[in-house]
Formats: structure tokens, C-alpha cells, sequence
């Protein structure tokens, strides 16, 4: 090496150079890229939204099965379908930060623990012969180290559990993680989201197993061995989002007037 | 030995392994082996990634100024890896996902500044390419060693195919949790050096002190 690669011309010339070329290959991968990468998150979000209502089938494409779903923008104050946004560019995550879109929530109100909610909630309806045949609710709240980030599906009584899925959550693997067991998720399906006759949010985790002669074992679902605190979360999480700050005045409509 | 290719492309795998003996790159060794299939993946990026900061290095080594050496450096490989990012994210969607910000972070992977600094500010491109792959073949034997005790123990299959039956499922094998949680990396890698100097013992370094005979431990006054 000599030691005109040390004079200021050249270490200026280098790091220029080294700046140009690089800073084009990196923007060059970035818009290259950039059409795969969108189609893929989008892909990923509508087989989340699938499996949730339990309508994934191996073998056919995510595409071709969301077509039977209708995404609706709900405004979650008074429980009616909204245009005030536009559903298709409608960012549910991004509006619960900003203070125009959402409220703030008081720590009594606030069991999920998301600090804020927005206005307006999109949610997926699945027809079948013209008939409303499943409502997918986006939900999210905290478990014990993360916010978990899932759907809730309902069948059309806006009562009954279709399924139940998290699509993102840090829980601890093996322990909080087992939220992701299908064999855990299996329990979901037929379970009552409320009491009976009201609109009073009854589903629980409890500790231990639900069997046949555990009462009210129809709003009662297995707590998660090891996991207290994540158990807890989804039981929060999901009276949440049914309860009268999250989804409860659009259920009880689509109760009493169907879609 | 380590002046022909095929030494140079072999003697990192165990010999002169990145982690066991150079101790570099365990941060992200710990973070991605819960499952073979991140193992594998980010075995072969940082692989990736070795070989080609390390070419593009020693291609421009003779014009590097000294005084900003790592920079360039840390620009060419930094650069290599939002590439790589973006491909993953591109064509293998669920990986990136799972492997998530480690992939960012292979940029502060030791590994491949370390033989950027040490081998390809000297030699040329051809054994610098060939340098980066075998060092980061080197990483991937020892993820995917720590990959498979952990995946086996830790959720009871390997590759995502169920080998022990889980108690959950219905099974008989009760899984250690421990395996999942980065903790148990550092004693797996630990029992990787331990086997890997059973077997070379040239490994391993002069005791730095010797604790004399007859000494006793008291209890300090």
C-alpha cells in the first residue's frame, strides 16, 4: 500500500466512490424488490384473516378463498358500517396512534392494555348463499411481553366462536407460545362469547382444563399451563374487543338486524 | 495447509471454526437456533454475506485509505446485507419473519468483519471469496449442531417434522423449555468447543496461571 492512499484527495475520492456505488445497489434492491415484498405481507395478512375463520385449505390459492371475504370499515363508537375511511387503504395499527382517528383509553376501560383505540376497525365478512356465515374481528392487547395481534372469528348469532388466531405476539416459546398450538386453538371453536341473553362478555381462560362438568364450561376455555400471564392477556384481549369499547355495539346490531 | 483453496475453504469448518475457536458471531448464534430451518437460513446469508464484503474488499484493498478502513468496511457490508434482507424478503417471506431483525444485525456479526479484516485486507479476491464461504460454512456447521440439540430437545422435532411425540399433542415426550430460551445456546456451544478440542487438542490455549499446589480456599478475614 502506498502512502498516497492516505492523502485527503483519495480517502475523500474512496468514500465518495464507495457512497455512489453503494447507495445504488442498496435503492436498486429496494425498488427491485419492492412489488414481491408488498404482495407478500399482503398474502401473509389475508391467510391470517383464513385461518382464523378456519376457511384455509391446503392446495388452493389465498387469493382465490379471500374472494368470498367482504371487508368492511365499521366505525366502533356507534356500531355502524362507515365511509369515512377508505377500507381498502384503511390502516387500523397506524389510526390507534394518531390522536384525530382514536381516543385514549382509561386504565379501567383499557383491560387489553393498548393505551389508545381508533375509531374505526375494519372487519372481514364471510357470506355463504347471500347470508352473513362468519364476522372476522382484528384483535390485539397485551400478553406478558408483547402485544399479541390476531383475529377473532364469529359465526353469523355474533355469539359462537369460529376460531381464534395470532398472527404476531413475543410470547416465551414452548410456555406463552403455545398460543400458536393448534391443538390448544381447536378448543376455541363453539365456545360463547357471551352470557346468555346478554351482551355481557363471559369468555375466560381458566386455570386447569374445561371438561364437561366444569360450569358454564361453554364461555370457559384451558388456560395455558406455564403461562399465567399470557392467559390472562388473551382473556382480557378478547373480552376487549367483544365488550362495549371494542366491537360490542356492532355485535349487538348485527344481533338484532343481522348484516 | 491454509494456503491452498481447499485448506483455505476447509480449515474454518473445524480446524480454525469462526465461533469454537475464534470465538466470533455467538450473539446471533444464540438468537436463531431455536429450529434447523432459521439455522439453515441464516447459515447460508451469513455465508453469503462473508464471501462477497470479503471479495469486494480485497478487489479495492490496495486503494482503501487507512484512516477509514472499517468504515469502508462496515459501507460494503452493510450494504450487502439490506440487500440480502430484501430478498428474503421477497422470496422466502415466513423465514425473514421468524428470522426477523437478525438478519439486519449480520452486519454487526463479527464474523465477517473479522475476516474482512484479517484475511481479505491481505490476500487477493479469488481466496477471499473462498475464505468467506469457508468461514461462514464454519458458523453454519456449529447453528445447525445447536440448532438440532435444540429443536430436538426444545420442541421435539427437526425441521418442522415431529420426532418425539409432544406430551401436549398427546405424546409421551415432555420438552425441555430451557432448549428454546437463548440461555441454552451458550452451554451447547460451550459442549461444541469441548468436543471439537477432545478431538484436535492443538486448540487449546496455555493455561494463562496455574494455581499453586496446596492452595487452600479460605474465607477471606
Amino acid at each position: 500500500m502506498s502512502s498516497s492512499n492516505d492523502s485527503i484527495k483519495k480517502t475523500l475520492t474512496v468514500a465518495l466512490l464507495l457512497c455512489i456505488v453503494c447507495s445504488v445497489i442498496v435503492s436498486g434492491a429496494a425498488v427491485v424488490f419492492k412489488a414481491q415484498q408488498l404482495e407478500n405481507v399482503d398474502l401473509d395478512r389475508k391467510s391470517n384473516i383464513l385461518a382464523a375463520a378456519g376457511l384455509l385449505e391446503p392446495g388452493k390459492s389465498v387469493d382465490e378463498l379471500f374472494a368470498q371475504i367482504k371487508p368492511k370499515v365499521v366505525d366502533l363508537n356507534t356500531g355502524e358500517y362507515t365511509d369515512a375511511v377508505d377500507v381498502n387503504t384503511y390502516n387500523q395499527l397506524k389510526a390507534a396512534k394518531e390522536p384525530s382517528l382514536s381516543k385514549a383509553l382509561t386504565s379501567a376501560e383499557d383491560i387489553a392494555s393498548i393505551k389508545r383505540r381508533e375509531h374505526y376497525a375494519t372487519v372481514y365478512l364471510v357470506e355463504k348463499d347471500g347470508q352473513l356465515d362468519r364476522i372476522i374481528l382484528p384483535v390485539r392487547g397485551s400478553g406478558l411481553w408483547s402485544t399479541l395481534h390476531g383475529f377473532l372469528a364469529l359465526e353469523a348469532d355474533a355469539n359462537t366462536v369460529v376460531g381464534l388466531g395470532f398472527y404476531q405476539h413475543a410470547e416465551t416459546p414452548g410456555l406463552g407460545g403455545e398460543v400458536d398450538n393448534p391443538k390448544w386453538k381447536a378448543l376455541w371453536p363453539g365456545k360463547k362469547v357471551f352470557e346468555e341473553g346478554s351482551m355481557t362478555p363471559a369468555i375466560t381462560l381458566i386455570k386447569g382444563s374445561v371438561d364437561a362438568s366444569t360450569p358454564n364450561g361453554e364461555h370457559k376455555i384451558d388456560g395455558l399451563s406455564g403461562a399465567t400471564l399470557t392467559s390472562r392477556g388473551v382473556s382480557n384481549l378478547v373480552q376487549y374487543w367483544v365488550g362495549g369499547e371494542g366491537f360490542g355495539p356492532y355485535l349487538s346490531k348485527i344481533r338484532k338486524e343481522g348484516v | 495447509m491454509s494456503d491452498t483453496p481447499k485448506g483455505v475453504l476447509i480449515s474454518p469448518i473445524f480446524t480454525n471454526n469462526p465461533i469454537a475457536l475464534q470465538i466470533l458471531g455467538i450473539c446471533s448464534a444464540l438468537a436463531v437456533t431455536t429450529n434447523m430451518g432459521t439455522a439453515v437460513v441464516m447459515g447460508v446469508a451469513v455465508s453469503f454475506v462473508t464471501a462477497f464484503s470479503s471479495m469486494f474488499i480485497s478487489m479495492i484493498r490496495n486503494h482503501i485509505p487507512s484512516s477509514i478502513r472499517i468504515i469502508v468496511q462496515m459501507t460494503i457490508i452493510a450494504s450487502l446485507v439490506i440487500v440480502v434482507d430484501q430478498l428474503l424478503k421477497a422470496y422466502a417471506y415466513d423465514t425473514s419473519k421468524q428470522l426477523s431483525v437478525f438478519v439486519g444485525l449480520i452486519i454487526t456479526n463479527c464474523i465477517v468483519m473479522g475476516r474482512a479484516e484479517a484475511y481479505a485486507m491481505k490476500n487477493g479476491p479469488v481466496m477471499s471469496f473462498i475464505d468467506g464461504i469457508g468461514n461462514g460454512l464454519g458458523y453454519t456447521v456449529v447453528l445447525l449442531f445447536v440448532g438440532f440439540v435444540r429443536e430436538l430437545f426444545g420442541s421435539g422435532s427437526l425441521f418442522g417434522i415431529q420426532i418425539l411425540e409432544k406430551i401436549n399433542d398427546g405424546g409421551w415426550y415432555l420438552p425441555n423449555g430451557l432448549m428454546l430460551l437463548p440461555p441454552s445456546a451458550f452451554f451447547i456451544i460451550a459442549g461444541f468447543i469441548w468436543l471439537i478440542r477432545t478431538w484436535q487438542p492443538a486448540q487449546n490455549e496455555a493455561a494463562e496461571f496455574k494455581i499453586t499446589a496446596n492452595t487452600q480456599a479460605k474465607e477471606a478475614v
